[in-house]
């Protein structure tokens, strides 16, 4: 094969577009983080201060900002794993061979994925209303007292947490059922010959094949996960008392409520570092414990 | 193969015609001769502006109206992203706090020319309310109804407690909460203050004579003696559990609520005369009354607030949109307006009017619009604004005392007001 | 013979999660039918006494729902058939082609994917504005051309094509283009059917930007307008039913229909990946 000058006119136009309306963009967003860019300079370019570092060291200081922190951690630990118990479960349960039904289920789990964020969230904050919410009103059923779930600063948490594990765990459980769907099947008749409980299956069969797998799923979930936005938009206003503030959200308020385009863009290279860190220490840890190459 | 490839070629085209037709579309629209004025409106007066149009097209042929309404919490977003990316309307409802802001940025344009040409008179309107429009010594909008803060309560619930008249001092408040407090089952509350809004406690605040802001809107002055005394009456209310810690949105429908009785008393404005005529049912009507705002040892203050019609200076249409400010300001068009929103005309003048005068629940209005102060002017209220309502949340909730809660909140404001303070030292206009 | 409990045991719980999943959106569509306050009432109900289209009505009389609902239509199908054209031909030259620097290229592409989009969400807003793009179809479009995660799924898939394939092609006399249109196409097609699904329903769900960079009513998408008609119409619970499932629908059933595509791509990609 020899290179061609063609090959030039079929990236050129996608690599235009990536280099105008993305590169670019990102590297003026970090030139911006050291300046004072607010709503006062975009009237007049005379108003702007070149600021250096100092964004960043008040952005460090701001109680908020370590609030919005906490909560987007406390959203990824928690929603990982629940997200990703929820689709291993469910492909576990979809690759069974006792499993009937098939397409109707995956289809039905996968729905959620599929819909627009906006649109669950007007449901979904319907369901958890305190008084005329479903959910509310099943937990009477067996007993509990009604939650204020997204009125009380401790439950509004949990309730993004069990709203975005709904509507995303579909997608890793696709991902995860064509890892499951790729591992023979003699491999488990073999075991059961050999005398292996299901249990043991799972362990000596699955896990070490799915491994791979599990930690990519791992690694882009907690990638996405750290980007949360939408739902405490829609839901809940970052409210209340700022307990559903997520990083990408403060980042939101400053620089399109506020217009501090200066702090914004620092607190959005901030969060990409604490991504990239974060990415970085789990593919060490993952090569490390021998899962890959 | 080659059919196959002409209809990949005619695909093509046909793809390229369609992204040209998609990019240039949506880019504003112009018919031969008619004269687009684009027109932001918030909340009911969105609505019902829309119905007074049709008169104003038919007697201006060649100006056509678009409306576009925004909720309230929308607003100001949307105004700055506007004005960021270029896309302001041509006129537009604005709250009056909101003027110095906007005229901080350069994006009203200046009203003085085109007022003395036309017939709006600016000695009709209140004096208060006309200072709230004028920035630098220059107009910038149009006062197009007035709005304070003010009580709603119902009497029968009053009545039932032993209150006969309402309270006027925040003693007699206090006394009259408690009572309503007593007799109240579970479940229902003596005042709904709902914790997203800022305004009860403003109004309070506003009451005092300690100005908000210190050393002419360079620092906050939270600290003061005065304000203390209006957040720990503010906080007392819940913490006395007379009202319900929790958001408008959580409570479901106010209106419904308040004809329910699940409250006695709402801080709230002019809108709800008319929402609460039409809303509640039949067996409420006669049993809710306003009356203005208690103060510390008398009558009260309360804000002074209202939206104005200001023309933006990008505008490319500002004498067609001129026109419809006057149209909307012509007395009466706003008798119109202000009987369907329920809302208060910002002109003596149109106060005399028969309708207006003998509207029962209007008499507290006009009471109250004597006794009204002006929040700060200066562009960063409403970022102050929100940290206050999210300082008094805490504070309501327990979180903070109000010691903490005022110096937090006086350090929240000294570093929104850095930039400000930074710009009139290198000189800039105030 | 221990088959039969455990079978019944997977597929309870398969139709236990599987409700899970869709009674929100089942509950949505029954909502939507109730006449206005119906559905805040106790205990809550699960189908309507009366069904009426009322809110449907209202919605597209209204609040001119019709007109967000064609915008999202012209947008999302402009969007995808657009961004087609270019992920496609980047793909594929990232596969099949060489010129220099294409593997390093792909590799801080790869890497880019990282950055959160959000972080030049500001500057990308001023640049649209000094191109005079906010606020119009172009503003939404534009941005969304080309995505490095369309070009990688492309890529991936199109590693498989046999290079002798091409070489007889290329020996034949056949111009790049031709080999492109005439050989790579139609064997690109399973993936192409995958992104353009993808990206379909990315665009039409996607919110954040359209609500940023929209702000003529007129223009509004889907989600956008049901965003704000939501901080709205916080007390008209069954008239925002309506709207979601107005949303909601279109893409389900696109989803519906083109499933096999989708879930195929996506379970390639990951395995192959």
């Amino acid at each position: 094969m020899r290179p061609t000058r063609v090959a030039w006119w079929f990236v050129g136009p996608a690599l235009c577009v990536i280099g105008v309306f993305f590169v670019v963009p990102v590297a003026a967003a970090l030139v911006m983080s050291l300046t004072d860019f607010d709503i006062y300079a975009l009237a007049d370019w005379r108003n702007l201060r070149i600021v250096g570092l100092s964004n960043y060291v008040e952005l460090l200081q701001r109680p908020l900002f370590w609030r919005a922190l906490g909560n987007t951690v406390y959203f990824v630990a928690v929603g990982v794993p629940l997200s990703l118990a929820a689709s291993l479960g469910a492909a576990l349960l979809l690759n069974s061979p006792l499993a009937r039904f098939q397409p109707f289920f995956r289809t039905a789990l996968f729905a959620p994925v599929v819909t627009t964020v906006v649109a669950v969230a007007v449901i979904w904050r319907y369901l958890l209303g305190t008084r005329y919410g479903f959910i509310n009103y099943a937990l009477g059923a067996i007993g509990i007292a009604p939650v204020d779930w997204l009125g009380d600063p401790h439950f509004a948490m949990p309730a993004i947490i069990l709203f975005a594990v709904w509507k995303n765990f579909g997608y890793n459980m696709i991902i995860l059922l064509a890892g499951l769907q790729a591992i023979p099947r003699e491999l488990y008749e073999a075991a059961r010959i050999d005398g292996a409980s299901s249990l043991a299956q799972f362990r000596y069969v699955t896990l070490p094949v799915l491994t791979p797998i599990l930690t990519i799923v791992a690694i882009l979930t907690v990638a996405g996960y750290f980007q949360l936005f939408a739902e405490p938009y829609v839901m809940t206003q970052g409210g209340p008392l700022q307990s559903t503030v997520s990083v990408l959200y403060f980042m939101y308020e400053e620089g399109f409520k506020w217009w501090n385009l200066g702090n914004a863009s620092a607190v959005a290279f901030l969060l990409f570092l604490l991504i990239f860190a974060v990415t970085l220490l789990q593919m060490r840890q993952a090569r490390r414990s021998g899962v890959w190459q | 193969m080659t059919r196959c490839a002409r209809g990949r070629r005619r695909f093509a085209s046909l793809l390229l015609v369609m992204g040209a037709a998609v990019l240039g579309a949506g880019c504003g629209e112009r018919a031969a001769d008619v004269t687009v004025v684009r027109f932001w409106a918030m909340g009911r007066e969105g609505e019902i502006v829309t119905a007074l149009l049709p008169e104003f097209e038919r007697t201006h042929p060649g100006i056509r109206v678009d409306v576009q309404q925004l909720p309230w919490t929308a607003a100001h977003e949307k105004l700055l992203t506007a004005f960021a990316g270029d896309a302001t309307p041509d006129l537009c409802q604005l709250g009056n706090t909101w003027i110095p802001e906007f005229v901080a940025l350069g994006a009203l344009q200046p009203l003085d020319a085109s007022i003395a040409r036309s017939s709006v008179d600016p000695h009709d309107f209140f004096a208060g309310i006309w200072d709230t429009n004028v920035v630098g010594g220059q107009v910038y909008g149009v006062p197009w109804y007035v709005d304070t803060r003010l009580l709603f309560y119902r009497r029968d619930i009053l009545d039932a407690a032993g209150i006969s008249a309402p309270p006027v001092s925040w003693s007699e408040w206090l006394h009259a909460l408690a009572a309503v407090q007593a007799h109240a089952p579970p479940g229902r509350y003596a005042i709904l203050l709902p914790m997203n809004e800022v305004e009860p406690l403003l109004a309070l605040a506003l009451s005092q004579d300690d100005p908000l802001l210190r050393d002419g809107g360079r620092y906050g002055n939270f600290r003061s003696a005065g304000f203390r005394r209006a957040l720990t009456f503010y906080v007392d209310m819940f913490r006395r559990g007379y009202a319900p810690p929790i958001t408008a949105s959580q409570l479901g429908n106010v209106w419904s609520e308040f004809g329910r009785g699940t409250f006695a008393f709402y801080i709230s404005g002019p809108w709800n005369i008319g929402e609460f005529q039409r809303r509640l049912p039949a067996a409420v009507q006669n049993a809710w009354a306003t009356a203005a705002l208690p103060g510390p040892s008398g009558p009260g203050t309360s804000t002074a607030g209202g939206s104005s019609l200001v023309l933006f200076r990008a505008s490319p249409v500002k004498d067609a949109a001129w026109q419809l400010v006057e149209y909307l300001s012509r007395p009466d068009i706003e008798r119109r307006f202000h009987a369907q929103t329920g809302d208060l005309p910002p002109r003596r003048s149109a106060w005399n009017d028969p309708a207006l005068a003998s509207d029962v629940y209007a008499r507290a209005f006009r009471d109250q619009l004597e006794r009204v102060k002006p929040a700060p002017t200066v562009p960063e209220w409403e970022r102050i604004t929100d940290e206050m309502q999210l300082v008094a949340e805490r504070a309501a909730r327990g979180e903070w005392s109000v010691d903490e809660a005022v110096r937090e909140l006086d350090a929240r404001t000294d570093r929104i007001l850095e930039k400000r303070r930074w710009m009139l030292a290198r000189g800039a206009r105030d | 013979m221990r088959a039969r409990p455990a079978a019944f045991a997977v597929n309870a719980m398969l139709l236990g999660a599987s409700a899970f999943a869709v009674f929100p959106l089942l509950w949505m569509l029954a909502a939507s039918f109730m006449a206005p306050g119906e559905a805040s009432t106790y205990p809550p109900p699960l189908v309507p006494a009366h069904a009426t289209l009322a809110n449907y009505r209202e919605l597209f009389a209204q609040t001119g729902m019709g007109r967000y609902l064609a915008n999202s239509v012209l947008l999302a199908v402009a969007a995808t058939t657009l961004s087609l054209v270019f992920n496609v031909m980047a793909g594929y030259a990232f596969a099949k082609l060489r010129f220099t620097g294409r593997d390093r290229i792909f590799k801080l592409m790869l890497g880019a994917l990282v950055i959160p989009g959000q972080v030049a969400m500001v500057p990308l807003f001023l640049l649209l504005k000094h191109m005079g793009l906010v606020n119009t179809y172009g503003g939404v479009i534009v941005p969304a051309l080309a995505s490095i995660f369309g070009i990688f799924l492309v890529r991936q898939y199109a590693l498989s094509i046999p290079d002798d394939l091409l070489e007889a092609a290329r020996i034949d006399g056949a111009t790049e283009w031709r080999i492109f249109r005439s050989v790579v196409v139609p064997l690109l097609k399973p993936i192409i059917v995958t992104l353009a699904v993808f990206t379909l329903l990315g665009t039409w769900n996607d919110f954040m930007w359209p609500l940023i960079v929209l702000t003529d009513r007129n223009l509004y998408t889907l989600p956008v307008a049901l965003a704000s008609l939501a901080r709205e119409h916080v007390q008209d619970n069954e008239l925002m039913m309506a709207g979601s499932v107005l949303t909601t629908v279109p893409v389900l059933c696109v989803f519906l229909a083109l499933q096999r595509y989708y879930l195929q791509g996506l379970m390639m990609g990951s395995v192959k990946g």
